[in-house]
């Protein structure tokens, strides 16, 4: 946490969210790497999350794909390689372009992502190069182009600390950007008078520094600033001469908005009225305002039409690209933006260029090929659909994880299933994409491959390197310009470097430009790689911090468009049917092959689960620790319920995360249709219907394990543990014979003496396995969801000199206090430690806290927590 | 009547002891008390005598009441002296030292050992545990090096003197008939836990053995089974149970069944007899732990102060008394209808823990390796105390109970559940502190 730099400490950036924080990395003599924040660098300014703090965690080779594979066998790069592009020109030559593709990620940095673009785009001449940016941006991307005629996000970090009202749409800033949210919760403790409006249909983490929070039903954000939109204009608040120098079609949007009164809004959104009018007076009262969206506002059918109701608003105030003011879309991966800008996305051609006639011709000249793709290919959704359909006859995953990212999860396993050939390059050897995989590449991860990523403020930074490529793996541009080179295309891929790949693209940024795309990196034409600092575009003679705030649109006559919104209508939902929401938890990534490695960012939420409010549980018997199927046409999942009233009625939430690799049935986007946004084609990932019942279980079951088990039947989900592995189970028979049944799911020698503790008409029993006072084993199973302290239970991996009665009690003696469930993961410190020291010592402010117990004090992801936990306190004797 | 009240005392043993302190705390200076007993010392606790086997106590150390305290409440005693009969009809009682008459007698008279009716019984070097004198025979023995012993009877007492010649270096051997040892206190899981731990410390054992002779040219040699195996032994101790000595009151008339025949108030079918201890059988039930005995000397004080008391078996625990292994049990472990168990169960690590449950109380607990929750579990036992509350830990014993509840919730989340939120708007808190 607080790592010692020296001159081996090599500066890199968080390979995590879109913040795109820096890092210092200090390889450490025993192997391991010290990581802190990077105090230059300005995205956090030293500052890191939980996630990022333990970086170093995740680093171990364990599950690392470290050799070339084919059908399963390992083999070496020529063969993986030879075949790869034998399979991919067999495919082309007798199937056309459009029967290859490219999935790729946000995790790819810049250079990975200009290599696969060029060779898809100017060289196979297909755009069938989506990736899970897809599944996160393409919305604000859409909404962007078509207010602004470029993908440019106005702003930058700092506006959040300098606006005086931060509206916050779809946005759980606390755990999905927590820097940035530890920016703006700063700012807004130093200034008090700056307002905080959290737009969620969950009362979020975020939530907590509100000052107003408007939970609106699903979509509803449409309405909301479509009636804003009306609000502003009828009370004058309306910068004319922005209105009329730099934009169009006001008059239209206008139009479309002036039925929406807050009457209207508050039914169609489900927020109160009063509340709707109070924001809208503040929204109406504050030039200094921000309004910062993410995938609440991305992830729908809408949209695009909702970036651009937000963008409306900021347009017609004239609040945009000057100090602490502006639309701001903050990205979900690390390099989303790097993406956007090579143009590693379906429906744009190289950087920021779009299928035009005079891009088309401008990139083939740029890239020497007369083979450029001419229109737009297929989208993620699309892509999948029409593998199922048989039209892909080879497709090459990289570095991303559909059978478990994208809706109809089930339905994409199953198109890759019938896809002739699949090329998985990853760091991992068993994601559940990778298992599908003809072909197996080992790619380098982060501190292993170098290159740029770019941040939602349109900063570049570097990550560079700290580690050994581990076994064969390769970085993600070597193994594609392997591939081009065997394809034919060796002249236009002769890179034998990063730095090479990073100065073409710098090239193309700045060819023909002349300031008429925004995408422009000619200010860094000759820059030295190696040293180069973070930097925002576009860069001509000097950077540019913001944008627009004098017009300058990237539209055929430079203005900006308004765009005529008129909101969906409210989703309506079966009777006994639920919206499903989905999102992130605090401490994971993605689906968690790194997070899931670290035992601190696995304490946090252990389990696939799901919120649903107090009411409809008591209304469809969901009792809380309880499992619960959640399912619909699509498919099913069981979860862990949490009854909250942080979740409202009618919705429930469940986390991304888990996968086949750590839970039997959490995969929850096998239950999301495949139903998008017709501009982005983004998929409308946060507003499934289904059902939600009980799961019967026969018992459940809760262990912690020295060894990785071996789970097959009933119900499981596993995460990683300091010495181990802790996992919550269910079964739905009981298993006959108990001992043979942990041998074999254990993997117990016959010799392993087990102890027990059985109550057999309650039905509770434990055991415990341990091997000289040190714990092998402890389960512990009840018809009740199991009563053991996690903690407790997950640090006796490390004790010694156990005994056998203290493991099976499950529970720590009067003696030994149990510190509770983690809280803050830097400091392991537990709910029941920071209570106790609210009672016992006193402490009634989150520094206080931090004073007692270091809670919070370091990577501070876990504050808004603590803060909640005061407040019930506060409230409980209040 | 002139003078004090005269009482007299057969058996010097702890139930007397116990008694005559009740007796003098109740009604100071109002007898003159007359104790006999048979052995050449005053009262001391008989419970002691496996550590003094053991070499880990003295003598000294186990004297529950010494010539001061005799002194001081103006006991005549009378140690070494058996009282041989009892003259009802004139209230005396006779012994070596002649007649002496008594108010209200009191039988104390305890237990003898059981011994079993084989060849050889009475030959020189075959012993009972049952006073100092047996012991201090057995370590004349044990002081000799190289010798042997084999104790016949692996229940408590059996056990205590064979794990205390083993410490005095003798090669031992028990010798029991059921197929584990002490058998009447503990479920055969216990029993061969506690065997191996014998056997871990040398001593050897052997199950379902039936003895059928002793030998010897004019003194013990070995120990004969009736499947013929020879069992070497300069010592023998017979440890197989005791029964009641009730022989004075037989002679006597006073109805004597197993034991002498007391009512509520520990009296005998003669008014002013009463009886306690060992000797005695009250409702059928002839008691051998010191427990029942300390109450019966409570009531029989009380009684004798014109105190309305009343005997009231309860449950009575057992505990062995050997360095290093612990076992406590009570109550009743058979299995039955309508008996639930909780077993925690450690063979590894030397522990197991029994209890039994019905309606929802305890009503029997075995405990090996780790008995310090046996008298809680006891008290439950004993109160009839409901366990539905605290099952789960209930085997974990007291240092489990109570305390903050585990929420189950915490094995996803570590976000507590908050407060409602009645209509979607935030509850403010008090305004934080900067």
């Amino acid at each position: 946490m607080t790592a010692q730099t020296s001159a081996t400490t090599v500066k890199t950036t968080c390979p995590y969210c879109g913040v795109g924080c820096g890092v210092l990395a200090t390889p450490q003599p025993d192997g391991s790497v010290a990581i802190s924040g990077d105090p230059d660098h300005p995205a956090n300014f030293g500052r890191l999350c939980s996630k990022g703090s333990a970086l170093g965690e995740t680093l171990s080779l364990e599950g690392r794909l470290l050799h070339p594979e084919v059908h399963g066998q390992r083999t070496d790069w020529t063969e993986a390689l030879d075949l790869v592009a034998t399979k991919f020109r067999e495919a082309l030559d007798e199937y056309g372009p459009n029967s290859v593709a490219i999935y790729g990620s946000g995790q790819l940095l810049t250079e990975d992502y200009y290599v696969a673009n060029k060779l898809m785009k100017g060289f196979i001449g297909s755009a069938n190069i989506d990736t899970n940016s897809r599944l996160c941006m393409a919305s604000s991307v859409a909404g962007h182009k078509r207010a602004f005629g470029s993908d440019t996000v106005p702003g930058n970090y700092e506006d959040l600390e300098l606006a005086d009202l931060v509206v916050l749409v779809g946005s759980n800033l606390a755990w999905c950007h927590p820097v940035l949210y530890q920016r703006l919760a700063s700012a807004k403790s130093n200034r008090p008078e700056m307002r905080v409006v959290v737009i969620d249909p969950r009362r979020t983490a975020t939530a907590d520094i509100a000052d107003l929070h408007l939970p609106i039903q699903s979509d509803g954000d449409s309405a909301l600033f479509v009636g804003l939109l009306a609000h502003l204009s009828r009370n004058g608040i309306v910068d004319r001469s922005f209105v009329d120098q730099h934009t169009n079609g006001a008059d239209a949007a206008m139009m479309v908005a002036e039925d929406w009164q807050i009457d209207r809004v508050a039914t169609t959104s489900c927020a109160p009225a009063e509340d709707i009018a109070r924001f809208y007076e503040w929204f109406a009262a504050t030039e200094k305002t921000v309004t910062v969206y993410s995938q609440g506002v991305n992830q729908s059918a809408a949209g695009t039409d909702k970036v651009n109701a937000i963008i409306n608003c900021h347009l017609l105030t004239g609040r945009i690209g000057r100090k602490g003011m502006g639309p701001f879309s903050v990205t979900g991966q690390p390099n989303a933006m790097g993406g956007r800008e090579v143009g590693g996305l379906a429906n744009m051609l190289a950087s920021h260029m779009d299928f035009t006639e005079e891009a088309i011709d401008r990139v083939g000249r740029f890239w020497g090929t007369s083979s450029v793709a001419t229109k737009p290919g297929l989208k993620a959704v699309d892509l999948f659909a029409a593998m199922a359909r048989g039209e892909i006859k080879a497709v090459w995953i990289m570095a991303t994880n559909p059978v478990d990212s994208m809706p109809d999860a089930d339905g994409v396993r199953a198109a890759l299933r019938t896809c002739p050939f699949v090329v998985v390059s990853d760091m991992n050897a068993n994601t559940d994409t990778a298992l599908e995989a003809h072909v197996r590449l080992p790619a380098a991860g982060w501190g292993e491959k170098e290159g740029t990523v770019t941040n939602s403020e349109r900063r570049l930074s570097r990550q560079r390197p700290f580690l050994a490529l581990p076994g064969e793996a390769r970085p993600d541009w070597w193994i594609i310009n392997e591939v081009a080179q065997r394809l034919g295309f060796s002249a236009a891929f002769p890179y034998a470097s990063p730095a090479e790949i990073f100065a073409e693209h710098v090239a193309l940024s700045a060819f023909e430009n002349d300031g008429r795309r925004d995408f422009d990196l000619s200010g860094l034409v000759g820059a030295d790689y190696a040293s180069l600092a973070p930097t925002q575009w576009p860069i001509r003679s000097k950077p540019m911090a913001r944008m627009f705030g004098n017009g300058g649109f990237f539209t055929p006559d430079s203005k900006a468009r308004f765009v005529p919104v008129a909101p969906p209508p409210v989703i309506q939902t079966a009777p006994g049917s639920f919206v499903l929401n989905t999102g992130r938890v605090r401490d994971h990534w993605h689906t968690m092959t790194r997070t899931g490695k670290t035992a601190r960012l696995s304490a946090h939420y252990a389990e696939p689960f799901v919120e649903i409010n107090p009411a409809d549980a008591g209304r469809f018997n969901i009792r809380g620790a309880t499992l619960a199927r959640v399912s619909n046409s699509q498919g099913s999942v069981i979860l862990r319920a949490i009854v909250t009233d942080r979740q409202p009625r009618g919705q429930l939430f469940a986390p991304m995360h888990w996968t086949d690799q750590f839970s039997s049935n959490g995969r929850i986007d096998a239950l999301v249709r495949a139903k998008t946004d017709p501009i982005s084609g983004q998929p409308a990932l946060k507003m499934a219907q289904c059902h939600i019942e009980p799961v019967q279980v026969r018992l459940y079951g809760f262990f912690v394990s020295a060894q990785s088990p071996k789970l097959t039947d009933g119900y499981w989900a596993i995460a990683q543990t300091k010495g181990g592995t802790r996992g919550e189970l269910a079964w739905f028979d009981e298993p006959s014979d108990w001992e043979s049944w942990l041998r074999s799911s254990f993997d117990l020698p016959s010799t392993a003496g087990m102890r027990s503790l059985v109550d057999e008409r309650s039905g509770r029993r434990s055991y415990a396995v341990l091997d000289g006072g040190r714990l092998v084993l402890a389960l512990y199973a009840s018809p009740d969801p199991v009563v053991v302290s996690r903690q407790w239970a997950t640090e006796l991996l490390d004790a010694e000199g156990l005994s056998a009665s203290a493991v099976l009690a499950g529970r720590p003696g009067a003696d030994t206090p149990d510190k509770g469930a983690i809280v803050c993961s830097c400091f392991s410190v537990g709910a029941n430690t920071i209570a106790a020291a609210i009672t016992e010592q006193d402490c009634t402010t989150v520094e206080a806290i931090g004073r007692c117990t270091q809670a919070g004090t370091n990577c501070g992801s876990c504050r808004p927590e603590i803060r909640r936990i005061i407040e019930r306190h506060n409230a409980s004797v209040a | 009547m002139t003078g004090k009240h005269k009482l007299v005392v057969v058996g010097a043993g702890m139930a007397s002891g116990r008694a005559l302190e009740h007796i003098f705390a109740n009604a100071p200076g109002q007898y003159e008390v007359t104790l006999f007993g048979a052995e050449p010392r005053g009262n001391y606790s008989r419970l002691m005598l496996s550590p003094v086997l053991a070499g880990e106590k003295t003598f000294e150390e186990t004297v529950t009441h010494d010539a001061a305290w005799y002194a001081h409440h103006e006991v005549r005693a009378r140690f070494g002296e058996h009282v041989t009969s009892i003259d009802r009809h004139r209230k005396l009682v006779f012994s070596r030292g002649g007649e002496t008459p008594y108010d209200t007698l009191i039988i104390a008279t305890g237990s003898a050992p059981f011994i079993l009716p084989v060849a050889g019984k009475d030959l020189p070097g075959v012993l009972a545990f049952r006073d100092l004198d047996d012991v201090e025979a057995m370590i004349e023995v044990a002081s000799r090096p190289g010798t042997r012993a084999v104790v016949i009877g692996g229940g408590l007492l059996g056990l205590e003197a064979a794990a205390a010649l083993r410490l005095r270096g003798m090669a031992v051997t028990v010798i029991h008939t059921a197929s584990h040892l002490m058998n009447r206190q503990l479920d055969p899981v216990a029993g061969r836990m506690l065997q191996r731990a014998f056997e871990d410390r040398g001593i050897e054992v052997l199950c379902n053995a039936q003895t059928s002779a002793i030998v010897g040219h004019g003194k013990a040699e070995a120990v004969v089974l009736d499947d013929g195996q020879l069992c070497p032994a300069d010592v023998v101790v017979m440890a197989v149970g005791i029964r009641p000595e009730t022989r004075i009151a037989t002679d006597a008339g006073i109805h004597v069944e197993r034991g002498i025949v007391v009512d509520d108030q520990m009296r005998t079918s003669d008014p002013h007899i009463f009886a306690l201890g060992e000797c005695v059988e009250h409702n059928g039930v002839c008691y051998g732990l010191v427990a029942p005995l300390y109450d019966m000397a409570a009531v029989l004080a009380d009684t004798l102060a014109g105190k309305e008391a009343k005997f009231q078996p309860v449950e009575t625990a057992t505990q062995l008394k050997v360095t290093g292994i612990s076992i406590y049990s009570a109550g009743d472990f058979a299995r039955r209808d309508g008996h639930e168990e909780i077993v925690l169960q450690d063979e590894e690590g030397g522990v197991y823990k029994r209890l039994i449950l019905q309606d929802d109380r305890i009503v029997g607990a075995v405990l090996y390796g780790e008995t310090t929750d046996g008298p809680w579990f006891f008290d439950l036992l004993k109160q009839r105390t409901p366990t539905a509350d605290k099952r789960s830990m209930l085997v974990f014993g007291q240092a489990y109970q109570g305390g903050a509840p585990v929420d189950p919730m915490v094995a996803v989340a570590a976000w507590p559940a908050n407060r409602r939120n009645c209509n979607g708007r935030l509850h403010h808190p008090t305004k934080r502190a900067a």
